[in-house]
Order: structure tokens, then sequence, then C-alpha cells
């Protein structure tokens, strides 16, 4: 534990200067107020906006603890919009509350379908996930284009805005809605023994089947777990602004969830997975987004502002590159070693690692998957 | 197979021709007063676009001119197909709206050469070569951000006090989005009251005029306009100035660029203060041109689309006639 939290100083540390910075552009981004009964004010719009962005990354962070990959994501939030949206404006009463219920209740259902069709491709037909999640993430938006007829669908209903707009003790739905997915999480995979699965698979599928654990229903259950992250995160943005857009909702968040996932430490190559890492990784994307607009970066120049603090924060996460800056300042230290050779910093190495394999070498099989 | 493939392709290529010159009594040769009219559209990627499309049709119906239509489906490879087509059934004028600006030299040389005179629609092309085509219909992206400027320039006309101005930029690089900023840049430009305090790209989608709304209004408390290259953005904007606690409208004037049918509700609702048409339906105006095209006659080389501006006196009249 104490590991983990060492490994996320260096986001946090960049997260505090991206608050700070934005707090000098712009001298009242700390104040939060109430207004019309809900918190109002720019951290408060970090966490409402960055909501989606959360559960997403939320849901990704499983698949790739697993080994997986979800690139649907985006897909499935359009298709999740689209069919909620369609089902209102098709249904007499819009404004219904049973009718709305029904809506999001049947949006959310297909994208838990989906996410086990996805699961079905990568973990039992055993296709690599980058490839059988891409054919979801072309044909979802196709689906979500061919379900609003290529056209904005607008829905004028009360309680649909209220899932977006709407607050519980002046907490924003969507905050909360964020809060209890991780909650959920932590519960179900800090105080359980399926977090040891997931990282005994992740580590390695082979072993962990030896030892009893299905990895085959444990990813699929994860892949649908995502989808329905991701359909959640669709009915966010949509009833946003009341509207299911199939060509632009979701469009490239597949890449900002993989970016928070990483960020947050989490491994691509499965095994170790952080929760609190996820979190704190997509409120630093989203706040990247805001800072561009309250420091008025331009248009033209914004994705490469965006592209040096990521790589800023990937510098500062790996060991070696911290070594080499702080070597000249390191008095009577034992010298660091700069090449290939040496041994990886024992701190970052330690932790949630699963031993699969004991004695720390890399198993022969997993170097054949 | 490849083989069964390519027959049935020729079976069908075969048919066409056959059909072409059964009807259209076969361009130049014909005494016959049908035009036939080849048109290749870009595809169906927007509300807008399918509008677009509609319109032709039905301009063409009334017209009496006989439609070939094509999706090109945003490929240009399709796009070149189909005007190759349209050469080979040898119809009487080639309209399109081309997919990208470059790469048309070869093909237009070909309907050159065929005799077969060439319209453009909605976007232009770059070519070295004169007189491949006759004429361009389409929309003028810097005259529709000089009009939303104008409109802010009279809207204030009586005030001293300086006035801020956010933007909201169409997808960075894309046409709409430089010629309209720099058509209201120009308009504004010559009172030093006005100011774009902040400019961002939005996206062209709600969801993005949102979100740099609610940014703009958190790091701007003194936001007197807004300017949206396109409705959607702006009826997106309209959710976070709500939520602010202003009234759209009201505290903050709004001026957007496009006239869909939901902006022109907002409008009626009060939320929007004026709309600057960029208009899609344009099939009668091509189809006058096409008709003065096959006739010979002279038609300028840029021809302007008919668009309109409406403010809120307008919008509840207006909004029965939207068709997008």
């Amino acid at each position: 534990m104490a590991a983990q939290m060492r490994r996320l100083v260096w986001p946090l540390l960049v997260l505090v200067a991206l608050l700070a910075a934005n707090a000098v552009a712009s001298p009242g981004f700390f104040a939060v107020t109430v207004k019309g009964g809900r918190l109002y004010g720019s951290l408060v719009d970090i966490l409402h906006f960055g909501a989606p962005l959360l559960l997403i990354a939320l849901g990704m962070t499983v698949v790739i603890a697993l080994r997986g990959i979800d690139l649907s994501v985006g897909a499935v939030v359009a298709v999740s919009g689209a069919v909620a949206c369609e089902i209102i404006v098709a249904a007499g009463d819009p404004s219904s509350p049973g009718t709305v219920a029904g809506a999001v209740g049947t949006a959310l259902a297909l994208s838990v379908l989906l996410g086990l069709w996805n699961g079905f491709l990568a973990a039992v037909l055993r296709i690599q996930p980058i490839v059988a999640t891409l054919i979801l993430m072309v044909a979802g938006r196709g689906l979500a284009q061919l379900i609003t007829d290529g056209q904005i669908t607008t829905v004028t209903s009360e309680p649909y805005r209220r899932i977006a707009a709407g607050s519980l003790a002046a907490v924003p739905y969507t905050v909360l809605m964020a809060a209890v997915t991780v909650l959920v999480m932590w519960l179900a995979l800090r105080r359980t023994a399926l977090g040891l699965f997931v990282e005994a698979v992740g580590g390695n599928a082979e072993a962990a089947r030896l030892a009893g654990i299905r990895a085959t229903g444990l990813s699929v259950a994860a892949y649908a777990f995502c989808g329905l992250c991701a359909g959640l995160a669709g009915i966010i943005i949509s009833a946003n602004t009341g509207s299911a857009d199939g060509n632009n909702a979701g469009l490239w968040i597949e890449l900002d969830a993989i970016l928070a996932v990483v960020i947050g430490g989490t491994l691509l190559t499965g095994g170790r997975f952080s929760i609190a890492g996820t979190v704190l990784g997509a409120v630093i994307v989203q706040t990247l987004s805001t800072t561009v607009y309250t420091m008025g970066v331009p248009p033209e120049s914004a994705l490469v502002f965006k592209a040096v603090v990521v790589f800023v924060v990937c510098l500062l996460q790996s060991p070696r590159f911290r070594a080499q800056v702080a070597a000249p300042f390191r008095r009577g230290g034992p010298p660091v070693p700069a090449g290939g050779a040496g041994p990886p910093a024992p701190e970052e190495e330690d932790g949630a690692m699963p031993t699969a394999t004991g004695d720390g070498r890399p198993d022969p099989r997993e170097v054949r998957r | 197979m490849n083989k069964a493939l390519s027959t049935t392709a020729a079976a069908v290529a075969l048919t066409a021709a056959a059909t072409a010159c059964g009807s259209g009594g076969g361009g130049q040769g014909g005494g016959d007063d049908t035009i036939v009219l080849g048109f290749s559209q870009v595809g169906a990627e927007s509300g807008w676009r399918t509008a677009n499309t509609e319109s032709i049709k039905a301009a063409a119906e009334e017209a009496g001119i006989e439609l070939k239509f094509s999706d090109a489906q945003q490929q240009q490879e399709n796009q070149i197909q189909a005007i190759r087509s349209f050469i080979q059934q040898d119809v009487d004028v080639i309209a399109f709206s081309p997919v990208v600006e470059s790469g048309w030299d070869t093909v237009l040389a070909e309907a050159r050469n065929a005799g077969i005179p060439v319209v453009l629609t909605d976007r232009a092309v770059e070519t070295d070569q004169e007189d491949v085509y006759e004429t361009f219909l389409g929309s003028d992206f810097v005259e529709e951000g000089r009009n939303a400027g104008r409109y802010v320039v009279e809207e204030f006309a009586d005030s001293d006090e300086d006035v801020n101005i956010v933007e909201l930029q169409g997808t960075t690089g894309s046409a709409p989005a430089i010629d309209r900023k720099e058509g209201f840049a120009e308009v504004i430009g010559e009172d030093d009251k006005f100011e774009i305090v902040a400019s961002q790209d939005g996206d062209f989608t709600r969801a993005g005029g949102q979100e740099v709304m609610q940014a703009f209004l958190g790091s701007h408390d003194d936001i007197d306009v807004l300017y949206a290259h396109n409705d959607d953005m702006a009826l997106g904007a309209i959710e976070s100035i709500e939520a602010a606690g202003l009234e759209p409208g009201e505290d903050i004037k709004i001026v957007s660029v496009d006239g869909i049918k939901d902006a022109f509700q907002a409008m009626a609702d009060g939320k929007i203060n004026q709309v600057v048409e960029c208009n899609p339906l344009i099939g009668p105006q091509l189809m006058d041109l096409v008709e003065q095209v096959h006739a010979g006659e002279e038609v300028p080389e840029r021809v302007e689309v008919e668009e309109g501006v409406f403010g809120q006196d307008q919008a509840e009249e207006e909004l029965p006639n939207r068709e997008y």
C-alpha cells in the first residue's frame, strides 16, 4: 500500500501544479459556491465533466489489469446515448420517470451485452484484444449512426436531463455515480479475493488457471463491466446536452481512458493495477482540458500543451529518469546505475506484483503468449 | 468469384448506359428537352448533408431534370468513379460536391474533353487547369462570419462600455472554422470597444460547446456576447450559461451559424439572439445553373448560396420552414 502511495506522488504533484497554474490565471478558480441547490465552480466542473472519463477509465483498469484492452468504449458511449434518446423520443410520454428508467435500463443492458461480446471474442475465442475490440469500435459507431439515422436526436425530458443536471445534497449526480463506482470497485477488488484473482490472471493467466482460478470467466466479466461503465458514461454525456450525437459522442475517449489508466500506474502488461491511480489519472486528463480553456492556450497549440504535460508525468514516473536527474545533487551516496545493468529501483517494483513465478524470473510461458 | 463480380459490374454499367440513352436522349446529340444531370454527393455524414441531398433531389424533380445520384461515402475514389461513369453515360451536366480539394485534374479534363460541363457545389477544388469547371455554387463562410459580426456591432451600437466576446471555434483547421473566425474578427475589429476575451475549440459539437463555455464562465465573469461557429456548440453553451444561473439571450447575447431546427427553437424561446444561416437547400439554385450551363449561357465563376440572417422576431414564423 505504501509503495502504491509513493508511485502516485509524482502524478499528484503534476495535478497540484496544474491546479496552481489555473489559480494564477483565474483567481476565482478554487471558489466553490452553491447555485440552484447545486455546487458550482471550476473544481466541480472538472469532476462533473470528468465523470464519464473516470467511469470508462475504471472499467478499462480492470480490463487492462487482465492483460486486455478495450478500444470500443467510445462506440459503446455513442450506442448507449443513442438507444436511450431514441426510446425516450419514441415514447408517448417522454417526461415520465418510468419511460426514462426503461430507456436507461435498456441502454445499459445493451452496453453490458456489447461488453460480453468483446469478452467472448477476446477471452473465449482468444482473438487479440486490440483487434477484437477494434471490431466493435468501428461497427458500434456505425450502429449508433444507424440508430439516430445520422442525425443529432434531441430529447426534451426533464427526468432524463436531471441525470446530468440534478444533485443530491448539492453534489451533482454525475460525481456521485463516479464516486459510488469507485467505492464498489474498491470494495470488490481490495476487500475480497477478487482483486488477487485479477492480479494473478493478469500476471500469468496459465499459472492462475492451474491454481484453480477461472481466468476466462473473469476476463469476460471484466469486459462486461467495462461495457457497463461505458454505457453509463454514454448516458451521462447524452443527458448533459439532452441529445444523442452518434457521430461525435465519446469520440477518442478510449485513448483518454487508456492514458488515465497508464498515468495512474496500472501496467499495460497486466497484473498490477491501481484504482486510486486511475482516479488521479482521469482527474489529471480532465484538468488538462480545463487548463487549456482557463489559461487561454490557443487551440492550435492545445494538443502540444497536453502532450508536454503528459510527457512530464511519464518522465517523472520513470525511476531511471529521476535517478539521472537527482544524481548530481546526491552527496556521498552510492553512484546511481545509469546503464541498463543495474537492478530496478526497488520501491517501484514491490507491492502489488503477483508472485506467480516465485523467484521473480519471467515465466517462460509468459513469453510465449 | 472475381470474374463473376466484374461480369455483374459490367452488366450493371451496360444497363445503366442503356437507360441513360433511352430516357435522356443522350447528351449533346439530344434535341430532346430533358436534361440529364449526374450528381455525386460527398456522403450522408450530417443532418446538414442529408438536407442538402433531399433539396437537390426535390428540385431536380420539380425542374423536370433527370437526376443520376451517386453517394461517394466520403471516398474520393468513389467520386472519381462516379464522374467517369457519368461521362460514359454521356449525361448533359455533371455536378459534384468534392470530398477533398485536390486530385481532380485528370477526371475534370476527361469531362471537358467529352464536352460535358461541370458544376461544383459546396466546396471548391484546387486545379492548375483552366475551364475545367463552369461554376462553383457554395456558401461563403467568411461572409457568414461577417454577418455574425454585424449583428454584434448593431446590437451594441449604443453602448459606450467595452463589449467582452467569447468565441467557440469549430474544429481547429477546418475551413468553416478558419473563415468564420476571420470574417467575424474583420467586422468587430473596426471598433476598439469589442474584444474577444477567449476563443477556444469546441469541435462543432454540443458536448464541446458546453464544456468550453463552462470553463469560460469560470475564468471570465463579465461575458457580454457568445459567438459560436455552429448552432450545436451554441446549444451546448446554453446549458452551461443556465447552470451558471445566467439567462442565455439576456445576460449573454448569443449569435451562431448554420440555422438548424433546434437553434430556431432555442431562438423562439429567447435563448439565442441571432442565427446566421448556412443554407444546404441549394437544389433550386443548382437546377437554375444546370439549365443555364446546358443552354450554353455565360454563368459567373462563383455563385453564392442565398443565405438569410434570422433574429428572434422571425424565429417563431420561420420554425415550421426549417427542414434540417
